[in-house]
C-alpha cells in the first residue's frame, strides 16, 4: 500500500505518517516514511509519503499513491490526479470545500479540524484523519493503536497520548457512522429506482 | 653549582633556525616549562605550518603537525578525546592570525583547556618575508615592498587585545623573546600556561614577540633592537586576561 | 534491543556510531544530515562521549584528526558543500595515515545547489577528495539499515587500514524512516602504537606527520600507503547482485538509484526483459571483477545514478568498453521513478536489438 499525506507544515502530516509507518513495523510488513524537506520550519507544504508491503520495498518514493490523505485544498488539487484507480482519497472536508473531481476512487470526507476542535481536541485533525484511515485500509485494534503511539510519541509528549487516542476513536466512529448512513440513504434512494 | 643544560624534554638535534632567530629561545622556554612541572609524559605538541612547522623534531614529545592554522582543532580533538594529556600549539602569526584565525578565536571562545604558544615576528618567515597580519604599517616585507600601506591593506592584528574581550579564556600575556628581561618574564608566562592546563583552568596564550633578522634585512642584534622600537609600541607587554588566579592568591 | 526500530537513515547512523564505539564527534550544521547532529549531542553525553559543534568544517575535520592522533574513534557528519570544506583535512588524514569516519549525505550541487538529495559527489568521494594521491573507502548505503551496519564497518575499516571510511549517503536516504535492526556490534579491536598518548616515560616519542621533505623518503610513504590500498582493494570490495543469473542487461546503481533500479528491474521482469543490478556497497574500492564478469554476460550495462555520469565513467573503465554504457539520471535534486529507469531499459534493449 503507497500512502501519500499532504498538507501545511505545521498540521502534523509527518507526525500522521510516521504513526502509519509504526502501525506497519508493528504488523511486521516492510516500511518505509519518507518526508518532503525544504527550508522553511513553519508553514508551507508538507508532504510525507508511506510504503507498507509484504516484500522488500524499492524506491522508497511514492508517484502514484493508493491512499491520498488531503489535509488541505492546494494539497487535494496537486495530488489527487496521481491517485491510482481503484484507490482512495481521505480528505479534512472542514478544510476542503470542493470535492475531488475523480469519480475512479473511493472519496472519503471527514470534517476533522471540525471534529477536533469540537472536542477540545484542537490540533488533532491529523489523529482523526488517521482513525478514518484506520477504519478501512489499516485495522488495529485498540491495544496495537495505543502500542503504535507509545512508539511513535516523543517521552516528553507522554501526556498527549490520551488525547491522541481520543482522536483517533472520534475518527473512527465517525466515518464508520457517516458511511453507515451513506449506504442506509444509498439503499433508501435506490430503492425506489428499482421499483420505478 | 648550576650547569647550564638543554631541558630534558629536549632532543640534541641542531635547529634549523636561522642565526639570530629566536624560535630557539623560545623552544627552550617551553622545554624549561614542560620539565619543570614534571609533564613530559604527558605531553603532547601540535607544530604549525611555518618555520616551526619541524618543531617535533627538537622535543621529545609525541607530537603532531596540524594543517596551516588549525593547530587549535587538532588539539582540540587531542584534548578532548585524552583530558589527561597536556596538549599545546606553538604557532606563527601567518597560521594563528591569518588562516588559522577562526580556529584559534573559538578555541579561546570554548575556554578550551589547552596552551597556545604564539610566536609573532610580524612576517611569514619559511615561504621567504611575505607581509604577515601582524607586519606593522610601513613595514616593508617581500609583498609590501613599499611598506605595508594601511589603506590598502588595513592594518595589524592585535590578538592579545582582540582575546582578552572574550570570556572564554583564562589567560592572555604578552612577552618578548630579545633580552635577558624580557626572557625571564616570558618564561614565567609560559610556565603559567601550562600550569593553568594541569589545574584544568582553561585556555591559555602566551604571544612571544620574536625576531626575523633574515626577513627583516637586519643583523640579529639589530633585529632584537627593532622589537624594543618598532613592535612592543605597537604590541605592548603585559597581562591582557587573566582569570586564573581567581581564587588562588 | 529486540525487534526492528523504525528510525531514520541518519539517525540509526548516529546510533551505530555509538554502538561502534565512537565517542567523539565534531561537527556544523547542513541540512539534510542535521538529524545526526542532533541525536548525537543528546547520545553522546549518556555515554561518556564529546558531542561538539565545530566553528567550521575545517575545524570539525581537524578535531576529528586531533581525536584521531589520541588514538580514539571519532566522526564528523556534513552534507556536500561542507565537504568541500573538509577536503583539506581528509587530504591530511590521509597524508597522516589516520583512520577516520567522515560522512557526506549528499545535496545537489555545485557550489550551494540545492537541499534535495543528489549523488553528484562521486568523483569527489571516490578519488580522495583533497589533494595528493589518496583514496578513502566509500561505503554506499542504500536503506536506513545499511546507514547503521555500513558506518559500523566504516570503523572497523578505518581503523584496519588506517584510512578515512566515507559514508556517502543522499538525502533519501538519510531522511528516510525504516525499520532497523541494531545487532550489538564487535567492534575490531586494532592496537594503535602510534597514538600520541604522551609518552608516559616509556617509549619513543611518537609522530604523527604528513610532511617528508625528502622526495625519496615522501614517495616511499606513498608506495606503501598504496600497498595497503591495493590490500583494501583485494579484500573489502562489496557488492550486489539482484537478478544477475540469466541479465542481459545490467543496471549499476547505488543508495537511493539503487532502490529505484531494484524496482524498474522488477518491473522490466515482468515484461519479460531480462533485467539485473549490480549495486556496489562499496564504491571505493569498485567492484571492478564483478562487473568484468558480467561483461561477459550481458549485452549492456545502464548506469542510474543522481549525477552527469560520474560512475559511468567507472563502469566503462571496469568492461574496458567491452559493452556499451547508457546513463540514466537526474541531477540538481530531482529523483528518478522507477517508471524513467523501466523506460531506459526498454529503450536501451530496443536500441541494442
Amino acid at each position: 500500500m503507497r500512502i501519500l499525506i499532504a498538507g501545511f507544515g505545521g498540521q502534523g502530516v509527518l507526525f500522521l505518517g510516521k504513526l502509519i509507518a509504526h502501525a506497519g513495523v508493528l504488523l511486521g510488513k516492510h516500511v518505509t516514511w519518507l518526508p518532503s524537506y525544504g527550508p522553511e520550519m513553519r508553514g508551507g507544504t508538507a508532504n510525507c509519503a508511506v510504503i507498507l508491503s509484504d516484500e522488500p520495498i524499492g524506491s522508497p518514493m511514492v508517484s502514484e499513491p493508493d491512499v491520498l490523505i488531503a489535509m488541505n485544498l492546494p494539497s487535494l488539487t496537486a495530488y489527487q490526479p496521481r491517485v491510482q484507480t481503484g484507490g482512495e482519497i481521505l480528505y479534512d472536508a472542514s478544510l476542503i470545500r470542493e470535492a475531488p473531481e475523480r469519480e475512479d476512487v473511493r472519496l472519503r470526507a471527514l470534517p476533522a479540524t471540525k471534529l477536533a476542535s469540537d472536542a477540545g481536541l484542537e490540533g488533532l485533525a491529523n489523529m482523526i484523519l488517521l482513525g478514518a484511515f484506520l477504519s478501512d485500509c489499516l485495522p488495529l485494534n485498540e491495544t496495537e493503536i495505543l502500542h503504535t503511539l507509545e512508539q511513535t510519541v516523543p517521552r516528553h509528549k507522554a501526556h498527549l497520548i490520551e488525547a491522541n487516542r481520543h482522536a483517533i476513536a472520534i475518527g473512527k466512529q465517525t466515518i464508520e457512522q457517516t458511511e453507515q448512513e451513506l449506504h442506509s440513504e444509498t439503499k433508501r434512494i435506490s430503492h425506489p429506482r428499482k421499483v420505478g | 653549582m648550576t650547569m647550564f643544560r638543554k631541558p630534558r624534554v629536549m632532543t640534541a638535534t641542531q635547529t634549523h633556525y636561522c642565526p639570530g632567530c629566536t624560535h630557539g629561545i623560545i623552544h627552550r622556554l617551553v622545554g624549561e616549562a614542560i620539565d619543570t612541572l614534571g609533564i613530559e609524559g604527558r605531553s603532547v605538541g601540535v607544530a604549525p605550518v611555518g618555520c616551526s612547522v619541524l618543531a617535533y623534531n627538537y622535543f621529545n614529545l609525541d607530537m603532531t603537525i596540524a594543517a596551516h592554522g588549525r593547530a587549535p582543532a587538532v588539539a582540540t580533538g587531542l584534548k578532548r578525546a585524552n583530558p589527561d594529556s597536556i596538549v599545546f600549539t606553538y604557532q606563527g602569526d601567518g597560521d594563528l592570525a591569518s588562516i588559522g584565525m577562526a580556529e584559534a578565536v573559538h578555541a579561546a571562545a570554548r575556554g578550551e583547556n589547552i596552551t597556545i604558544i604564539f610566536v609573532n615576528n610580524a612576517v611569514y618567515g619559511m615561504t621567504g618575508g611575505q607581509m604577515a597580519p601582524t607586519s606593522l604599517p610601513g613595514q616593508i616585507t617581500q609583498t609590501s615592498p613599499s611598506g605595508r600601506d594601511s589603506a590598502l591593506c588595513g592594518f595589524p592584528v592585535k590578538v592579545c587585545e582582540m582575546l582578552a574581550q572574550l570570556d572564554g579564556p583564562a589567560y592572555i600575556a604578552r612577552v618578548a623573546a630579545n633580552s635577558p628581561k624580557n626572557v625571564l618574564a616570558a618564561k614565567k608566562a609560559i610556565e603559567r600556561a601550562f600550569r593553568n592546563q594541569i589545574e584544568g583552568k582553561g585556555f591559555s596564550l602566551v604571544e612571544v614577540l620574536s625576531s626575523c633578522p633574515t626577513n627583516w634585512g637586519m643583523s640579529p642584534k639589530d633585529a632584537l633592537g627593532w622589537i624594543d622600537s618598532a613592535m612592543i609600541p605597537y604590541y605592548p607587554l603585559g597581562v591582557y586576561k587573566d582569570t586564573s588566579r581567581k581564587g588562588i592568591e | 534491543m529486540t525487534g526492528p526500530i523504525l528510525m531514520k537513515g541518519n539517525e540509526a547512523l548516529a546510533e551505530a556510531a555509538v554502538q561502534a564505539g565512537c565517542r567523539y564527534y565534531f561537527g556544523y550544521p547542513i541540512t539534510p544530515q542535521t538529524e545526526i547532529g542532533a541525536y548525537l549531542a543528546k547520545r553522546m553525553p549518556e555515554v561518556g562521549g564529546v558531542f561538539l559543534q565545530a566553528e567550521s568544517e575545517v575545524a570539525a575535520i581537524h578535531m576529528l584528526y586531533g581525536a584521531s592522533c589520541a588514538g580514539k574513534r571519532a566522526m564528523t557528519s556534513s552534507s556536500s558543500p561542507g565537504v568541500s570544506l573538509k577536503s583539506e583535512g581528509l587530504s591530511y588524514l590521509a597524508g597522516s595515515d589516520l583512520p577516520a569516519l567522515v560522512v557526506n549525505v549528499q545535496r545537489a550541487g555545485p557550489g550551494l545547489g540545492g537541499i534535495q538529495p543528489s549523488q553528484s559527489d562521486y568523483m569527489q568521494a571516490t578519488r580522495g577528495g583533497g589533494h595528493g594521491d589518496f583514496r578513502n573507502i566509500v561505503l554506499a548505503p542504500a536503506s536506513a539499515q545499511e546507514m547503521a551496519t555500513l558506518t559500523m564497518r566504516g570503523f572497523d575499516l578505518a581503523d584496519k587500514y588506517r584510512m578515512t571510511a566515507m559514508i556517502l549517503a543522499d538525502g533519501t536516504v538519510g531522511q528516510m524512516m525504516e525499520p532497523v535492526l541494531l545487532e550489538p556490534a564487535q567492534p575490531l579491536n586494532i592496537e594503535k602504537p602510534w597514538a600520541l598518548t604522551g609518552t608516559q616515560g616509556k617509549r619513543e616519542k611518537n609522530i604523527v606527520t604528513s610532511l617528508y621533505l625528502s622526495p625519496a623518503e615522501l614517495e616511499g610513504k606513498n608506495l606503501s600507503r598504496f600497498a595497503r590500498y591495493a590490500l583494501a582493494e583485494q579484500n573489502e570490495t562489496d557488492f550486489e547482485a539482484f537478478c544477475m543469473d540469466d541479465a542481459e542487461i545490467c543496471l549499476v546503481a547505488y543508495g537511493i538509484s539503487a532502490r529505484v533500479s531494484r524496482s524498474a528491474v522488477s518491473a522490466a521482469r515482468e515484461k519479460g526483459i531480462r533485467a539485473g543490478m549490480i549495486r556496489p556497497i562499496t564504491l571505493w574500492p569498485f567492484p571492478t571483477e564483478a562487473l568484468r564478469q558480467a561483461a561477459k554476460q550481458v549485452k549492456q550495462f545502464l548506469s542510474v545514478e543522481l549525477s552527469m555520469g560520474q560512475m559511468l565513467t567507472d563502469i566503462e573503465l571496469a568492461v574496458r568498453c567491452a559493452r556499451p554504457v547508457t546513463l540514466v539520471s537526474h541531477v540538481g535534486g530531482v529523483i528518478l521513478t522507477p517508471e524513467e529507469v523501466l523506460h531506459a531499459i526498454d529503450h536501451a534493449v530496443e536500441v541494442s536489438a
